[in-house]
């Protein structure tokens, strides 16, 4: 019976081994040039030695990746939370939200890489002014996207609630808020990765070692010894991190809307 | 203008909503019963300059069903919304049941809108969204449950409560926006277009189901539709409006006998009807003022007033 089940016809199976084939005959070949050519580990490193490297410095890349994680989670509740609350704040009415816009925008448009020397000086701690600056790059996805969506409220059904006298709380509770969950989770698959990204950047401004040595410094670390092979296992772990982040918000995503949402169910047939 | 003549015609008397009752079979069709809505020149200018609506004069009376039929941009749609009181008139004023509109809502003083489209609630499922307006008006559970399963049934959708709106056809949809409608118990029913986007068959159904409602739970119903045949189908009176600017053109009764089913949708006086609201339709399109001439040969019954 196995035998005969045509598994390169089942689409879970397809869904997951295309790109995993893609990805092993990239390896390959990145694998063949570098011994072919022979080209010096402090150059390019074959995927191999990369793998071995990652195995031998591993206490030492998996406690700095622990630390990064750590700002990235901190920053992303912090964004998810705070940038909630500003969206709620500016639905409250057009003139608050014309009011405070561009302010929230000058965040997203100013390089955290040139605030965080400035908050590194005014925050003491590490740990906190790394999480600062990530909190900045993460919130604007968070904030644009919930006040979208708590302003797109179909008509009719917010005509519905005034006719039935709801309260604004009522209106805001059993309407407006479920209304918003699809464009918040979107939100939140975009500032998952930011966060990552703005506590790498963060750190490499930073530049601290000790208490916070988080993935970014041992990268630095590793250049500055030209320790390549390192350097690539750093990065591998901030990738895998940052996809492993993204598939935990599409999840999540799934969990709360999947009922209901049209991005979430499959074509009906 | 003519604000001082606040009281219509026959509003002295009370007797013939006992009267109808009597006999079970023919509807005592209005201007006798009791105003439910009554319409005193009320007139519509958006903003931007549009006349929506020039002075439009209306009494709905107590159990009618009346129809407001006219083609794109005849403003039936801003009347009904105004009489929904999500519009304001510009001019001229509305009373409901001889009041202002601080009384509605209370019992016996229902008044519930019916849209387009279901517009449910996509997170929640059929029963929550039925359930909705007794949940914002803070009725416990436990009796409010009842009164959903209740509806529910009466719309033939009892096995249905569980499901979510995008299981269900755009019928079923709909049924569940009526069923959301009556939970709440209505007196007056108003209903924008609410079977347009539906298939005739369905369409069919959907209007023989409402007139049973109609009929059975003594409703007031004020519907839009640009469709001929559900106009005649379900109406007790007929309000043609014509377009550009908004205005009634005129009003044709359906002195037709209820309960009504589809054998009257094959009936010659049906056809008669029909023809004389497509008629007066062409006419509406046209933007020619209505005159006696045109419409009255064609006419089945000789039951056209002439609007006030």
């Amino acid at each position: 019976m196995a035998a005969q089940t045509p598994l390169l016809y089942n689409p879970a199976f397809v869904r997951i081994l295309s790109p995993l084939l893609v990805g092993v005959a990239l390896l390959l070949t990145w694998e063949g040039l570098v011994r072919f050519y022979e080209v010096p580990k402090y150059l390019v490193p074959s995927p191999s030695l990369i793998a071995l490297t990652l195995v031998e410095d591993w206490r030492l890349l998996f406690s700095a990746l622990l630390i990064t994680l750590k700002v990235t989670f901190l920053a992303f509740f912090l964004a998810a939370v705070i940038g909630t609350l500003v969206a709620f704040i500016f639905v409250q009415s057009r003139w608050i939200e014309r009011a405070f816009f561009p302010y929230a925008v000058l965040l997203q448009v100013t390089p955290v890489v040139a605030i965080a020397p400035l908050i590194i000086i005014w925050v003491k701690d590490p740990l906190p002014a790394l999480v600062i600056c990530a909190t900045i790059v993460a919130i604007f996805p968070i904030i644009s996207n919930t006040t979208l969506g708590l302003r797109s409220v179909n008509p009719g059904l917010l005509n519905l609630f005034r006719m039935n006298k709801a309260s604004r709380w009522q209106e805001l509770i059993r309407l407006r808020v479920p209304t918003a969950l699809p464009y918040f989770f979107g939100g939140l698959r975009i500032s998952s990765g930011l966060a990552l990204i703005g506590a790498v950047v963060a750190e490499f401004v930073a530049g601290t070692g000790g208490t916070a040595a988080g993935l970014a410094y041992q990268i630095l670390q590793a250049g500055f010894q030209i320790n390549i092979p390192r350097l690539f296992a750093a990065l591998m772990l901030i990738t895998v991190a940052g996809v492993a982040l993204f598939l935990l918000m599409v999840l999540l995503s799934k969990w709360a809307l999947g009922q209901w949402h049209e991005s979430e169910l499959k074509a009906e047939t | 203008m003519m604000s001082a003549t606040t009281a219509p015609v026959a509003l002295a008397t009370t007797q013939p909503a006992a009267a109808a009752d009597t006999q079970p079979t023919v509807l005592a069709t209005t201007p006798s019963a009791a105003p439910v809505v009554e319409v005193l020149s009320a007139e519509k200018v958006f903003p931007n300059g549009t006349r929506a609506l020039e002075p439009i004069d209306l009494t709905v009376g107590q159990g009618e069903f009346i129809t407001l039929l006219g083609p794109s941009g005849c403003g039936k749609s801003t009347l009904l919304k105004m009489v929904a009181h999500l519009i304001e008139p510009s001019e001229g004023r509305l009373r409901w049941w001889r009041g202002g509109h601080e009384s509605v809502g209370q019992p016996g003083r229902k008044l519930v809108f019916v849209f387009q489209d279901a517009t449910l609630m996509p997170w929640a499922n059929v029963a929550t969204n039925v359930r909705l307006p007794l949940d914002l008006a803070r009725v416990p559970r436990v009796q409010s449950d009842p009164r959903v399963d209740q509806a529910l049934g009466t719309v033939g959708l009892g096995q249905f409560g569980r499901h979510f709106p995008r299981q269900l056809s755009g019928g079923m949809q709909m049924r569940a926006s009526i069923a959301r409608a009556l939970v709440d118990q209505p007196d007056l029913l108003l209903m924008d277009e609410p079977f347009g986007a539906l298939d005739e068959i369905t369409r069919n159904r959907l209007d023989a189901d409402l007139l049973r409602l109609w009929w059975e739970r003594k409703l007031t119903i004020l519907f839009v539709t640009h469709s001929i045949y559900e106009a005649v189908f379900l109406s007790t009176r007929v309000i043609v409006m014509a377009a550009r600017p908004g205005r009634i053109l005129r009003e044709v009764v359906i002195d037709e006998p209820h309960p009504r089913d589809d054998s009257f949708r094959v009936s010659q006086a049906f056809a008669g009807y029909a023809r004389q609201l497509q008629q007066l339709l062409i006419e509406a399109s046209d933007g020619r003022p209505g005159d006696d001439s045109n419409a009255t040969h064609e006419s089945a019954s000789p039951m056209v007033n002439r609007t006030h």
